[in-house]
């Protein structure tokens, strides 16, 4: 495949997308729905609700290894 | 103590919410892939326009649904983290790889294809089209491959080892996890019951079509489409049905005996055909645990055995530790008080392995990691407070599958009648009764999805991972009123997302059936 060829293809592939975009009429309302959600989903929830507690509270695996231990010996 | 059960029951309820709301949008995904993908082949095979148009209208609801249903899932990988940290560090890399697959992999390809599907008519031939159809279909279908692995080794973990050093489990056989017996027949049955729902959605949305007289040739030609994919995907979820109880009998003895609300089994075990549970007996004092029950003779022995005359253990003989092999002789299993007495000593083995590596005794952490090894069979007993802390919520196991089994029955019925009716009687496709069938079973097969996961994960508790980490185990330390924060946060994000999704669905339901479907190719 020559260079320009490889040119044409990612043109055609990219204009795909463009094209898709600028024509969509219902799934206008989708990408709003797909990006509201995602932006409640990363930018809200994970970030405020969601923190992964091992690996804020512990700065290796080591250490998330000696925590989880402990408390499944000490659980009951 | 009472908030470490709060924020288990809370945590339950939450993941069983945001599971629950997940699998609403899935099984639609998964079968209406294969339908879309299914008309489209008819047009690329028959070159007839109508055909195009009919795809277009069921691509359309296809990626209404994809767009709303995409990415609901990674609120359960956010659970894992923050609820279930301890389950989710134990857990390791098993859990980890599939999901990683699905990620990279199935994620990227349906992202890819469906774009080319939604924006590539005119633009690519139909053949890559159509290629690109049937490879979102595909990449649907293996997105819940490795779900489901990651799934299916909670209830049957094998292929890895445990090591009390990292306090995870470490994969050793990759084969033996993403091939385990439980996940073949899980990923199948998942699949097959998508078909299922959605031949069901298309019959209900042509119905509906037919019941207001608009479209009718493109509603009685998709009906027929939805009526054999729904028809082959019931069967084939009933035949993989059949080997999941089958495995269940092997690896989860107690999820089956809670499915029948069996408590003593018998030899050539009846099959609890309708039934009511008596919710004043106390079975494990020896009352009858049914008010109301009839049974089919034998049926439980032969469905799970093929021969109606084995031994199927209730749930007090598995307390007991108590099995009747296959020549008729009582054989002692290990008893749940033993299983609780070896996971204790399990426990204490990871406190010396604790107490060594702070000594930093190599000799002795080697030794302690060994008894370890030797007792983590049952590592997971060591948590419960009594054998009768294994046995799942019995009235919920055991209706969820009635309701399965009877929506099922019902599924099939629709299905065959629809079939027969389509190609013998097209004269009762005009009837409003046949139109509101239809509707209505919309709403049928979504019980009926909802309830066989029901099933299958309450009739799994206690444990997270089968017999290794049960719930409060697997539990983070953080407050309940977090817990009860963020359910309610779900509860309205879903419900508003499920309300978008069924008006945008009615409103373009409506709208584009006003214009002839077969034309707007």
């Amino acid at each position: 495949m020559s260079q320009k060829q490889i040119y044409v293809f990612f043109a055609k592939w990219i204009n795909l997308y463009v094209d898709g975009f600028k024509n969509m009429t219902i799934g206008k309302s989708l990408w709003a729905i797909i990006i509201l959600k995602l932006i409640i989903m990363f930018a809200i929830l994970k970030i405020f609700f969601f923190p992964n507690i091992l690996s804020e509270n512990y700065d290796n695996d080591d250490q998330r290894a000696t925590a989880v231990r402990n408390i499944l010996i000490n659980r009951e | 103590m009472n908030d470490l059960i709060g924020v288990v029951d809370w945590s339950r309820a939450q993941f069983a919410l945001t599971a629950m709301y997940h699998w609403l949008f899935v099984p639609l995904t998964i079968g209406l892939s294969v339908i879309v993908a299914i008309m489209e082949t008819l047009y690329v095979r028959t070159g007839q326009a109508r055909w195009k148009g009919i795809t277009k209208f069921w691509m359309t609801l296809f990626g209404i649904n994809f767009a709303c249903g995409v990415a609901t899932g990674l609120i359960l990988e956010f659970e894992f983290g923050t609820n279930w940290s301890n389950y989710s560090w134990f857990v390791g890399d098993i859990f980890g790889a599939p999901l990683a697959i699905e990620g990279i992999v199935a994620f990227f390809m349906e992202a890819t294809f469906v774009a080319v599907m939604f924006f590539g008519w005119n633009k690519v031939s139909k053949r890559f089209h159509l290629a690109a159809t049937w490879l979102t279909a595909l990449g649907v279908s293996i997105s819940a491959l490795w779900i489901l692995v990651a799934n299916a080794w909670m209830q049957n973990p094998v292929g890895m080892t445990f090591d009390p050093e990292q306090m995870r489990n470490v994969m050793t056989d990759f084969w033996s996890v993403a091939l385990n017996s439980v996940a073949i027949n899980k990923f199948f049955h998942a699949v097959f019951s998508g078909w299922t729902l959605a031949g069901v959605f298309v019959i209900g949305v042509s119905s509906w079509l037919l019941w207001r007289k608009r479209n009718e040739e493109a509603a009685k030609s998709s009906m027929i489409i939805g009526s054999w994919v729904g028809l082959a995907g019931l069967l084939l979820t009933l035949w993989t049905g059949h080997g999941s109880a089958v495995e269940v009998s092997k690896v989860q003895p107690m999820k089956l005996a809670a499915m029948e609300g069996l408590y003593r089994g018998n030899i050539g075990q009846g099959l609890v055909g309708v039934a009511l549970l008596d919710h004043s007996a106390n079975p494990l004092d020896g009352d009858e645990p049914m008010a109301f029950s009839i049974d089919i003779p034998k049926g439980l022995s032969y469905l799970i055995y093929g021969t109606g005359d084995r031994f199927v253990p209730g749930i007090i003989d598995i307390l007991e530790g108590r099995e009747i092999n296959a020549q008729g002789d009582t054989v002692n299993t290990v008893s749940y008080a033993d299983r609780i007495a070896i996971g204790k000593r399990a426990q204490q083995s990871l406190r010396d392995y604790e107490t060594a590596r702070r000594a930093n005794d190599t000799a002795a952490m080697a030794t302690a990691a060994e008894a370890v090894a030797k007792d983590f069979k049952y590592f997971g007993y060591g948590y419960l407070k009594s054998p009768e802390a294994a046995i799942p919520p019995v009235g919920l196991t055991f209706y969820s599958f009635r309701i399965m089994v009877i929506a099922g029955g019902y599924l099939l019925v629709l299905f065959l009648v629809m079939v027969f009716i389509s190609y013998r009687k097209p004269k009762y496709l005009e009837k409003a009764w046949l139109h509101w069938a239809g509707m209505i079973s919309i709403a049928v097969v979504w019980v009926c999805s909802q309830a066989g996961w029901v099933l299958a994960e309450v009739g799994r508790q206690p444990w997270v991972v089968q017999d290794l980490m049960p719930t409060n185990a697997a539990i983070s330390d953080i407050p309940a009123s977090s817990v009860q924060l963020t359910f309610w946060i779900f509860a309205f994000l879903f419900t508003a997302l499920l309300i978008a999704e069924i008006s945008i669905m009615l409103r373009y339901i409506s709208s584009a059936s006003k214009k002839n479907i077969e034309q707007t190719a």
